[in-house]
């Protein structure tokens, strides 16, 4: 039952510290303050958070799914980026 | 505290009566889930609603270890009647429309939250634990109600009208939560005296009310009498559908 006049807002919470903020979902809520408690009381209540960001949803440029081929099917024949071709001394341990 | 066993009885009325104001409005809140406006205010009324019940359970956990006669925090909540109730009037009237719920919770949780903060250094240490857990909830549910009362009040006509209309119809019952506490608890340090915290609620209150372009009612008449168990006729009705199933399936769990 929401009313569209209500503006949407992008939720990220920091769950630890050292990690960073992550994606978790939005709210609607009418400005910045009414957001961040929208999103404390919809997205922390299992003790999931230790900071959180709210972003209007309408600050986000998204790309066009549209240049999805254009975009990121180059990547799949370029297997040689992904770090799997060396030989990891014993010594480094776990990377 | 220097002679406990003597004051076992007046902290034990102490605990219930917090444990009820608690309580009703812990479940006036949960009476939301399901009605509210949207989705997000439905889980942050729930949210108020859930520390509350949780403030209530240690309270009344409290109580029933000092009445020592076998009762559990469940039997306090389900098994008293209206009158043995002794919650604020004000917390036990009916939800009302949106404004009405954040004003109440204004109101009150403005009042409790100070009332926590002083519990923190009460000389009881069973309710400076249960005090300092309480105040971290109850300074959230402060700064969430007069959020929304700023905003309800100098949103639009409607709102402003509608949660001024809550502010006059609410404010005869602001008074009782001012009545003094049990003078050997508070002389004792055990609790703070209500009274004294009047002046920093007025305000606390008259910022907010600014804030939010609404008149702040004259102190009238005070309504009064829920701490001797005489209510309106609305606890009844709520306790009735609060406690049917346990008398109903007495003993009954999950």
């Amino acid at each position: 039952m929401s009313t569209p006049a209500i503006p949407l807002w992008e939720v990220f919470i920091r769950s630890r510290n050292g990690l960073s903020h992550r994606h978790v979902g939005s709210v609607h809520a009418a400005d910045v303050t009414m957001a961040l408690q929208a999103a404390r009381d919809v997205y922390t209540r299992r003790g999931e958070g230790l900071s959180i960001w709210v972003v209007p949803s309408a600050a986000i440029t998204a790309s066009d799914p549209a240049d999805k081929e254009m975009l990121f099917e180059p990547t799949a024949s370029k297997i040689y980026r992904h770090p799997t071709f060396y030989d990891i001394p014993d010594e480094v341990g776990h990377m | 505290m220097s002679q406990p066993d003597l004051l076992n009885p007046a902290l034990q009325a102490l605990a219930l009566r917090r444990a009820d104001d608690a309580l009703v409005l812990g479940h006036r809140l949960s009476e939301w889930t399901g009605h509210a406006p949207m989705l997000e205010e439905e889980m942050a009324l729930a949210n108020l609603a859930l520390d509350l019940i949780g403030q209530s359970r240690a309270l009344y956990a409290l109580a029933a270890d000092l009445e020592g006669a076998g009762r559990d925090e469940d039997a306090l909540a389900y098994l008293r009647t209206e009158r043995e109730y002794s919650n604020l009037l004000l917390l036990e009237l009916p939800r009302g429309d949106f404004a009405v719920t954040i004003v109440r919770q204004f109101l009150y949780a403005s009042f409790v939250d100070r009332w926590w903060r002083a519990g923190m250094t009460s000389t009881d240490a069973r309710l400076a634990a249960i005090a300092a857990k309480a105040e971290k909830e109850t300074a959230y549910h402060v700064r969430h109600a007069a959020e929304w009362l700023i905003r309800l009040g100098d949103g639009t006509a409607e709102s402003h009208s509608r949660a001024q209309h809550a502010l006059d119809r609410l404010w005869a019952y602001t008074g009782e939560m001012f009545e003094p506490e049990d003078a050997e608890l508070v002389a004792a340090g055990v609790c703070v005296d209500p009274p004294s915290l009047r002046l920093a609620w007025n305000h606390d209150v008259d910022a907010v009310l600014m804030a939010a372009t609404l008149q702040r009612p004259r102190d009238g008449w005070m309504q009064t009498g829920g701490r001797l168990g005489q209510h309106t006729e609305h606890l009844g009705h709520m306790l009735a559908e609060m406690q049917h199933l346990q008398r109903s399936h007495p003993g009954a769990v999950w």
